[in-house]
């Protein structure tokens, strides 16, 4: 298993949830790993142990994506200790849900800081960093934009700004050699939505019966997919939204 | 490389072109592959042969889509030589392009009784012979239903029609496992688009100007995509059309 023998990849929020699968299925693949998080430092930690016990190699570069100097730095770094930059995966996001009429100001800064201006300032470090020969960017959407639940309009306005950005810089960005492309998951059970109450309950049945493959997803099934769309697998694919959700839609 | 190691795959229209190509990579990966023809049947026993030669298992089976008796002896020899099935790549694919005021009743049947009639009469004998671990239908689309040129109006209905098949029968096989997706490439150099005089053009010359990554594709674009489409790595896409086309859409 070495499709990315070489490469180095940046994983934001990657101390847990599908970050973290994701990190360890670059890792297996060949790839030296930056397991950045924001405050988990223990889980992100954990992944690197994980990682170089599986004869990988990886770090854990702590930055929050919503300021522009710990994104700086995250790339930094990673240039210091691995000497390039060739696949960036903006996985790094929060979530609630609000009816409208309670919605926040602050929660929607929030959301929008870390899911958007994160995932742009974390991509532009990227291209400013990437080598001659291009590289690969993975956004993490979500299947919300196309399921549209209720009391999830921040959330979802967020990760329809992603998908646009996933289209706008794979135009832009083609010329360079740098593609981009999103996976959009559906629900999978995470530390992060078993927290928020996702998982076990209403909500799960309901995704379960609607969902053609019959089942939510977990991070396992998310992995490959990253895998592919960070690999020369895909090489002629950029702009591409994949919906990763057992066809949830 | 053995991620179809068991597999068995059939490929329609596999005697040249993208289906070649990919007949010959899901062989790669361990599939045993079944080359289908209408009429090619030099082109494709010097398929079965490369793969052979490469070690690898496949035959050749003649048989036009458009006929339904001809599918099912297609998938007959299929369960005989193999006694199973596991991907069917419906890849069997007529073009011919008219300005609207020129069109024919027989260019439209000609056209439609491929690409959409046949896709359904692949797809409804593959599912039969699909056992409990489902299956994967991978439908060969086009790009041309996102950029919609003019004097590609027949063609491009059956390509639309065949990212209907794919999302409806994604909802209605999931339930059985058995996940449908498309891939619909760009511009693709290959003897049919030599012959139909699109290589050296002015056309060509317009998708590398538009397309992000400023070139037309090859068959081994292609092909990698639909070997990560058969395999179990993208077991949580289903009803997914994947645009593989530098981009350009």
């Amino acid at each position: 298993m070495s499709k990315l023998s070489g490469k180095v990849a940046i994983v934001t929020g990657a101390s847990k949830g599908i970050g973290a699968d994701i990190a360890r299925g670059l890792a297996s693949e060949g790839a030296s790993v930056v397991v950045n998080y924001a405050s988990s430092r223990e889980g992100a930690d954990k992944v690197v142990g994980e990682i170089n016990l599986k004869g990988g190699k990886a770090i854990a570069i702590q930055g929050s994506v919503t300021e522009q100097a710990d994104v700086k730095h995250l790339f930094e770094e990673t240039i210091k200790t691995f000497g390039a930059v060739d696949i960036l995966v903006n996985n790094a996001g929060v979530y609630s849900f609000s009816p409208l009429e309670e919605f926040s100001v602050d929660e929607f800064h929030r959301l929008f800081n870390t899911n958007v201006l994160g995932l742009l300032l974390a991509t532009r470090e990227a291209v400013l960093h990437f080598g001659a020969g291009g590289g690969s960017i993975l956004n993490i959407g979500s299947s919300v934009t196309s399921t549209n639940p209720p009391t999830s309009t921040i959330y979802t306005a967020t990760k329809s700004a992603v998908d646009s950005i996933t289209r706008v810089l794979a135009n832009e960005l083609g010329p360079r050699n740098i593609r981009v492309n999103s996976i959009n998951p559906g629900l999978v059970e995470t530390e992060g939505t078993h927290t928020i109450g996702f998982i076990g309950g209403e909500w799960q049945k309901n995704r379960e019966a609607q969902t053609p493959l019959g089942r939510i997803g977990q991070p396992g099934d998310i992995t490959p997919i990253a895998v592919f769309l960070a690999s020369e697998d895909s090489g002629w694919l950029t702009g591409e939204t994949l919906f990763a959700s057992g066809g949830l839609r | 490389m053995s991620k179809l190691t068991g597999k068995v795959a059939v490929v329609t229209g596999a005697s040249k072109g993208i289906g070649a190509d990919i007949a010959k990579g899901l062989a790669k990966e361990g599939a045993s592959v079944v080359v289908n023809y209408a009429s090619s049947k030099e082109g494709a026993e010097k398929v079965v042969a490369e793969i052979t030669k490469a070690g690898g298992k496949a035959i050749a089976v003649q048989g036009d889509v458009a006929k339904e008796a001809d599918v099912q002896r297609l998938f007959a020899e299929t369960q005989k030589t193999f006694g199973k099935l596991d991907v069917l790549v419906n890849n069997a694919g007529v073009y011919q392009f008219s300005p609207l005021e020129e069109f024919t009743s027989e260019l439209y049947n000609r056209i439609f009784n491929t690409n959409v009639l046949g896709a359904l009469l692949a797809t409804r004998e593959a599912v039969k012979l699909f056992g409990d671990n489902g299956g994967s239908v991978i439908n060969i689309g086009s790009a041309a239903t996102e950029l919609n040129p003019p004097t590609s109006v027949v063609y491009t209905a059956t390509k639309g029609a065949l990212n209907s098949i794919t999302s409806v029968l994604a909802n209605e096989l999931g339930p059985k496992k058995i996940r449908v997706n498309s891939l619909n490439p760009g511009m693709v150099e290959t003897e049919g688009v030599h012959s139909a005089g699109f290589i050296g053009s002015d056309f060509q010359k317009g998708v590398e100007a538009q397309a992000p990554l400023g070139r037309i594709g090859q068959p081994n674009d292609i092909t990698p995509v639909a070997v990560f489409l058969a395999s179990d790595d993208s077991g949580w896409l289903t009803g997914e059309h994947v645009v593989a086309s530098g981009g350009h859409r």
